[in-house]
C-alpha cells in the first residue's frame, strides 16, 4: 500500500476516505481534520482560554498534542476516579505527557476531594459505574472550568464515541440526550461552553496518531467497562464499517447536519441553581449532589455497621 | 510468530500466518477495531508476516458511556 500523497509505503489505510497514508502525511491529515472541524463549527474564538478533559487514554492525549501543534495553548484537567491501578496508571500517563511538554495539568481527586470513588458511587446509587462516572466527570470538569475562568471545555470524544452514543440514543429514542448531542454546546448560566474537536477522527485513527507520535497512553481498559453497552455498539458498528466503509461517519454526519435540529425544538430546558452547590440544574438539587449524598450516607452506614 | 494481545495483556504463538489480513481473520478480529504494531511501525492489512515476527494487536475501542 502506498501513501496517497507521496507514494511512499503507507502505515495506515483509511477506507472511508479511500486513502492510505505514510506517517508524516497521516499526522498532517489528522491535524487538518481537527483544524477543519474547529473552523466548521466555530469552536474556538481567538483568545479563548481552553481546558481539556484529560483521561490518560489515546483520545485526550492525542487531542492535546494536536491542539498544541495547531498553535493553541490548552491546559488539562485530570479527574482521579478512584478505580485502583487503572486510575493511578492513567494519571501517570497524563502527568508524564504534560511534564514532557511543559503543559499545565490540574488533578482533581474524587475520593480525596469529594469523599467517594466511582465504584462506591455506583454501589450506593444502583447506577452503572459508567453512569456514576460520567455524571461525576461532567459535573467536576465543568466546575473546574467555571472556577478557573476558562471559556471552553474541550473533550476528546471521537467519531466512534459519538456514533455509538447516537446509536444508543436512537435505539432508546432518548429525546433529551438526542437534543443535547452536539459537537458544540454553548455556554449557559453556570455551564462552560463545551466542544468536541475529534468528532471526525475515528477511534482507530486517534490510537494510530498516538502510537505514531510516540505518545504513551493507557492501553488497558477501565475494569468497570467490561460488557459496557457502548463498547459493544462500537464493535458492531465496526463490523458494519468493514462491509460499508464510511457508514459510521455518514450516520453521525447525517444526524448532525439534518437530524439533530428536530430534537432541539423548544429550546434548552430552563436551568436553576442547585440548592446544595449552586451549579446549574433542572431540578432543585443537582444530580451530582444527589449522587454524592446517597454515596456518603452509604459509606457511613457501612463504616458503622 | 508471537502475537501480543491486550486488555488484558497476554501472548499467543501462531505459525504460518502469511499476511496481517490472515492473522486478523484467524483470530476473528475486525481490522477497524485494532492497530497492528510491529516494533515501532504500524502494519497495513497487506503486510507480509513471518514466523519470527512479534506483533501486537492493540484494541482501539475504549471508553464506555461518558
Ligand atoms: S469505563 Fe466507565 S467507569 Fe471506567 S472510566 Fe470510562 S466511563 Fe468511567
Ligand atoms: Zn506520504
Ligand atoms: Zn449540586
Amino acid at each position: 500500500m502506498k501513501c496517497r500523497v507521496c507514494r511512499e509505503k503507507a502505515v495506515i489505510q483509511i477506507r472511508r476516505h479511500n486513502a492510505n497514508f505514510c506517517k508524516p502525511h497521516f499526522i498532517a491529515h489528522v491535524r487538518r481534520q481537527v483544524e477543519r472541524t474547529i473552523a466548521d463549527y466555530s469552536m474556538i474564538a481567538p483568545g479563548d482560554r481552553l481546558l481539556l478533559g484529560v483521561s490518560g487514554g489515546k483520545d485526550s492525549l492525542a487531542l492535546w498534542d494536536i491542539l498544541t501543534e495547531l498553535g493553541y495553548r490548552v491546559d488539562g484537567v485530570y479527574l482521579h476516579l478512584g478505580i485502583g491501578e487503572y486510575s493511578s496508571d492513567s494519571l501517570r500517563f497524563s502527568q508524564t505527557f504534560a511534564e514532557e511538554r511543559g503543559l499545565r495539568l490540574e488533578v482533581v481527586d474524587l475520593p480525596a476531594d469529594y469523599g467517594f470513588s466511582v465504584p462506591e458511587a455506583a454501589r450506593a446509587s444502583h447506577r452503572t459505574a459508567c453512569s456514576a462516572c460520567g455524571l461525576s466527570k461532567r459535573y467536576i470538569l465543568n466546575r473546574v472550568a467555571v472556577e478557573g475562568g476558562y471559556d471552553t471545555l474541550v473533550m476528546g470524544h471521537n467519531l466512534d464515541d459519538e456514533a455509538a452514543t447516537l446509536f444508543s440514543n436512537v435505539l432508546q429514542w432518548n429525546l433529551e440526550y438526542l437534543a443535547r448531542q452536539h459537537p458544540v454546546l454553548p455556554a449557559a448560566d453556570g455551564l462552560t461552553k463545551k466542544i468536541k474537536p475529534l468528532i471526525r477522527v475515528a477511534e482507530r485513527e486517534t490510537a494510530a496518531y498516538a502510537v505514531l507520535s510516540g505518545i504513551e497512553y493507557e492501553v488497558e481498559e477501565c475494569p468497570m467497562a467490561a460488557g459496557n453497552t457502548i463498547n459493544r455498539y462500537k464493535e458492531w458498528l465496526n463490523r458494519l464499517e468493514e462491509e460499508s466503509p464510511g457508514i459510521k461517519a455518514q450516520f453521525l454526519k447525517g444526524f448532525l447536519d439534518r437530524g439533530s435540529k428536530a430534537f432541539r425544538e423548544g429550546g434548552p430546558p430552563e436551568l436553576v441553581a442547585c440548592e446544595s452547590c449552586g451549579s446549574p440544574t433542572t431540578g432543585a438539587v443537582c444530580a451530582f449532589c444527589r449522587l454524592r449524598d446517597v454515596t456518603l450516607v452509604e459509606i457511613r452506614r457501612r463504616e458503622t455497621a | 510468530m508471537k502475537v501480543i494481545l491486550r486488555q488484558p495483556r497476554r501472548e499467543i504463538e501462531l505459525e504460518g500466518v502469511r499476511r496481517v489480513r490472515d492473522l486478523l481473520k484467524r483470530l476473528d478480529i475486525v481490522a477497524e477495531s485494532v492497530l497492528v504494531i510491529r516494533g515501532d511501525e504500524l502494519l497495513t492489512i497487506d503486510e507480509p508476516l513471518s514466523d519470527d515476527d512479534v506483533v501486537e494487536l492493540r484494541p482501539v475501542i475504549s471508553g464506555g458511556a461518558r
